[in-house]
């Protein structure tokens, strides 16, 4: 493999010194929201809209000067402060604009934007929606920082701001019990993973003297193979936990307890996708660590077939977007887990896939709408004609992701697939199983809800959902529709500085070999999910024995395996510790203490108030000192 | 002039002192006892001081008089005012103090 070519940012000037506005607004948002309170509750969610999109418009104007800029001097670095020096050490905090970060800051804030509108009319029977707002502003500015920042230690602390934004807003419902519950599981989920960041910056700043991403890129190379391997496991694991990858993939699907704007913004488009963002971000490292690197593809392969096949069994239509999101991301770790060839195509895929799954869950948040919140689908059916802007809107993204010719799905993932074959026939027919299977849920979930007769009680009436919450759906589905096309004959070229790779030639109707067949697949996934789901389906989930369903509806035993692989020792280990306490150190402390105590008592049984014991105590007492003294001299 | 039989009388007023405070309820009786004591002791040191032929012990005496004459006012104070809450002198009735 080459080495990288290290980008060297130029410094800031102009309009670029202004980057720090596009973290600073929507945090001053989230802070005036929160410490006004209620005084805010009339015009919060408008002032909260309009933050992301102040910094969506910052976004295009800094994006439309770097494409106006040359190749070399598009990155830009904006040192801001010095955070902590301490012995060797000295934090510079600093935000780097370049071109990977500012396509995640327009995704951040154009999807953003799209769905803090939508969330104006979602959560417009909730009593706490300016809360809900500040939040969704949090989330936003941690967000933008995650990515701008140009040094691990700063964007650890914005990966922790969204793990804060991502508990506080999936138990936003608190007063049920399943949502506070998940949301702590979301959290301690995320402490596993962020272990393994804050052991990677450790390492980072005990090999190289500092964690920003130019020194670290700049001495990757003098990494001995072991800790070059160590460093990228590391990362992985922090990956892993943020982006729900195979093994710390639990918490996604209880997390849709949370408002479904925030299931389509934090955990479908932009949060989920940081530790892709991780991986691709630190690419000199595993450029040097071919196992760190097999590694990333091999957890992207899992967790790709492992979220598809909990989609393909879920009645919940959040569950089965939850599990498709798993599935999408593990096709972008894969691509990433291919070296410097899958990092532009990765990025490419998360960027229409934040489009796509961002239509189709404001899509089912619509369906809930109409449904009184209603998530099971064997409740829907025949909603096509009820919810016509929602239907079509949907059917966009569900073309995207089941990589329909020319939609983006089709475009970003194909890519994937083809680079997966060009490095490893394994990898490549996993994930072209995994578009088949992609393509049968996808199927499912559209025959179900949309499709067929309607299976809905009496007294529920389907109801189209206001323009507030169609018109992002329907800008979502354009881009859902559109982005690929946009997008494939450019963002290699764009995003080859920071990823290192050579640009592929990938034309715009290009149909080889693997293309085709993955496209066969693909209807016959189609054709699968159809003929299964075209009949009558109960309403009720049906008992079955095939142990595929079964693995499936139990997420693949993820929470079982977590309970007895980690819960019950780690608990079993803190029970016998704390017998250990009860036991030995209390019984010391308790029963030295119950010694003295019982000596005092016998011991103040000789004070029993009759001065003339006193006094013969004291004669007593000067006689035997008296006899010591005097026998004494005699010896 | 020997000093045995100054000793040998101090010994025997400290001695009845000790027993008379030991034995005897009546707190004055005991007061008394307390100053047979110290006049034991006041008599022993001026023996003392007279033996070695400087006057350090008869300076000692005077100290222990004017203690014991401090100590006598607070004694009897104190008599007194117990007498007065208890209507008795007892020593044994003032038992109080204890565990």
């Amino acid at each position: 493999m080459q080495l990288l070519e290290i980008v060297n940012a130029v410094p800031a000037s102009g309009l670029f010194s202004l980057a720090w506005l596009l973290i600073a607004i929507p945090l001053a948002s989230a802070a005036l929201l929160l410490v006004l309170g209620r005084y805010s509750d009339k015009w919060g969610h408008i002032l909260a809209t309009a933050a992301p999109l102040a910094s969506f418009t910052i976004g295009l104007v800094l994006f439309g000067q770097m494409l106006s800029a040359d190749e070399g001097s598009r990155a830009a670095s904006v040192p801001l402060f010095e955070w902590l020096s301490t012995g060797n050490w000295t934090i510079e905090v600093g935000l780097l604009v370049d071109q990977l970060s500012i396509l995640f800051v327009l995704l951040i804030t154009g999807v953003g934007s799209l769905i803090h509108i939508y969330s104006i009319g979602y959560m417009a029977h909730d009593d706490r929606r300016r809360r809900f707002f500040a939040y969704l502003n949090l989330f936003i500015a941690a967000m933008l920082l995650l990515v701008l920042a140009d040094n691990y230690l700063v964007l650890f602390v914005g990966w922790e701001g969204v793990g804060l934004a991502s508990y506080l807003l999936i138990s936003f419902w608190q007063h049920r019990p399943s949502a506070a519950a998940a949301g702590q599981k979301a959290f301690v989920v995320n402490r596993v993973g962020d272990l393994g960041m804050a052991m990677a910056i450790f390492t980072m700043l005990a090999w190289f003297g500092s964690s920003s991403f130019s020194d670290v890129n700049a001495g990757a190379a003098e990494l001995t193979p072991f800790w070059a391997t160590l460093l990228g496991l590391l990362l992985l694991l922090g990956a892993c936990g943020k982006s729900a990858q195979v093994p710390l993939q639990s918490w996604l699907l209880d997390a849709m307890e949370g408002p479904t704007p925030v299931s389509a913004l934090i955990h479908a488009a932009t949060m989920v996708t940081a530790g892709v963002y991780l991986v691709v971000r630190s690419n000199a490292i595993y450029a040097q660590s071919e196992i760190a690197l097999t590694a990333v593809a091999i957890v992207g392969t899992v967790t790709l077939l492992a979220g598809a096949w909990i989609g393909s069994s879920k009645d919940d239509i959040k569950k089965v977007l939850a599990g498709s999101t798993m599935s999408q991301i593990g096709y972008m770790m894969l691509a990433a887990g291919l070296g410097p060839v899958g990092a532009a195509f990765a990025i490419f895929h998360l960027i229409t896939h934040g489009f796509f799954k961002a239509n189709m869950f404001l899509g089912a948040g619509s369906v809930m709408h109409g449904m009184d919140d209603d998530v099971d689908m064997r409740h829907y059916g025949g909603l096509s004609k009820a919810m016509r802007v929602t239907f079509i809107t949907f059917a966009a993204g569900y073309l995207a992701i089941i990589g329909f010719p020319f939609t983006a799905g089709f475009y970003s993932k194909d890519h994937i697939i083809e680079a997966a074959f060009d490095q490893n026939t394994v990898l490549g027919v996993l994930a072209l199983i995994g578009a088949g299977v992609t393509a049968y849920y996808m199927t499912r979930l559209m025959v179900m809800t949309f499709f067929g007769k309607k299976r809905w009680a009496d007294d529920v009436h389907p109801h189209e959902s206001p323009l507030v919450m169609t018109v992002p759906l329907i800008i979502l589905a354009i881009a859902s529709l559109g982005a690929g096309l946009a997008m494939n004959g450019w963002i290699q070229g764009w995003l080859a500085p920071p990823t290192g790779h050579e640009v592929h030639d990938t034309p715009l109707v290009h149909f080889t070999t693997i293309g085709l067949l993955t496209l066969a697949v693909v209807i016959v996934g189609v054709l699968v999910g159809w003929f299964l789901h075209r009949g009558e389906i109960p309403r009720n989930e049906p008992t079955t024995k095939n142990p595929l369903v079964l693995a499936g509806r139990a997420d693949l035993y993820g929470d079982a395996l977590n309970e007895h692989a980690i819960i019950r020792p780690t608990r079993g280990l803190s029970k016998g510790v704390a017998a250990i306490d009860r036991g030995v150190v209390d019984g010391l402390t308790m029963g030295s203490a119950s010694l003295a105590g019982g000596l005092s008592a016998w011991l103040r049984t000789a004070q029993n108030g009759y001065v003339r014991t006193y006094g013969l105590t004291l004669v007593i007492g000067i006689v035997a000192l008296a006899a010591i003294v005097f026998f004494g001299q005699l010896v | 002039m020997s000093s045995e039989p100054y000793l040998v009388v101090s010994a025997i007023l400290f001695a009845i002192g000790v027993l008379g405070f030991l034995v005897r309820r009546n707190a004055i009786i005991a007061f008394m006892s307390v100053e047979l004591m110290l006049n034991s002791v006041n008599l022993s040191l001026v023996t003392f001081a007279r033996q070695h032929g400087n006057l350090d012990g008869q300076v000692g005496t005077f100290f222990v008089m004017v203690v014991a004459a401090a100590e006598v006012v607070v004694g009897l104070a104190i008599i007194v005012a117990v007498y007065r809450a208890r209507r008795s002198a007892s020593v044994d009735d003032a038992n109080l103090l204890k565990f």
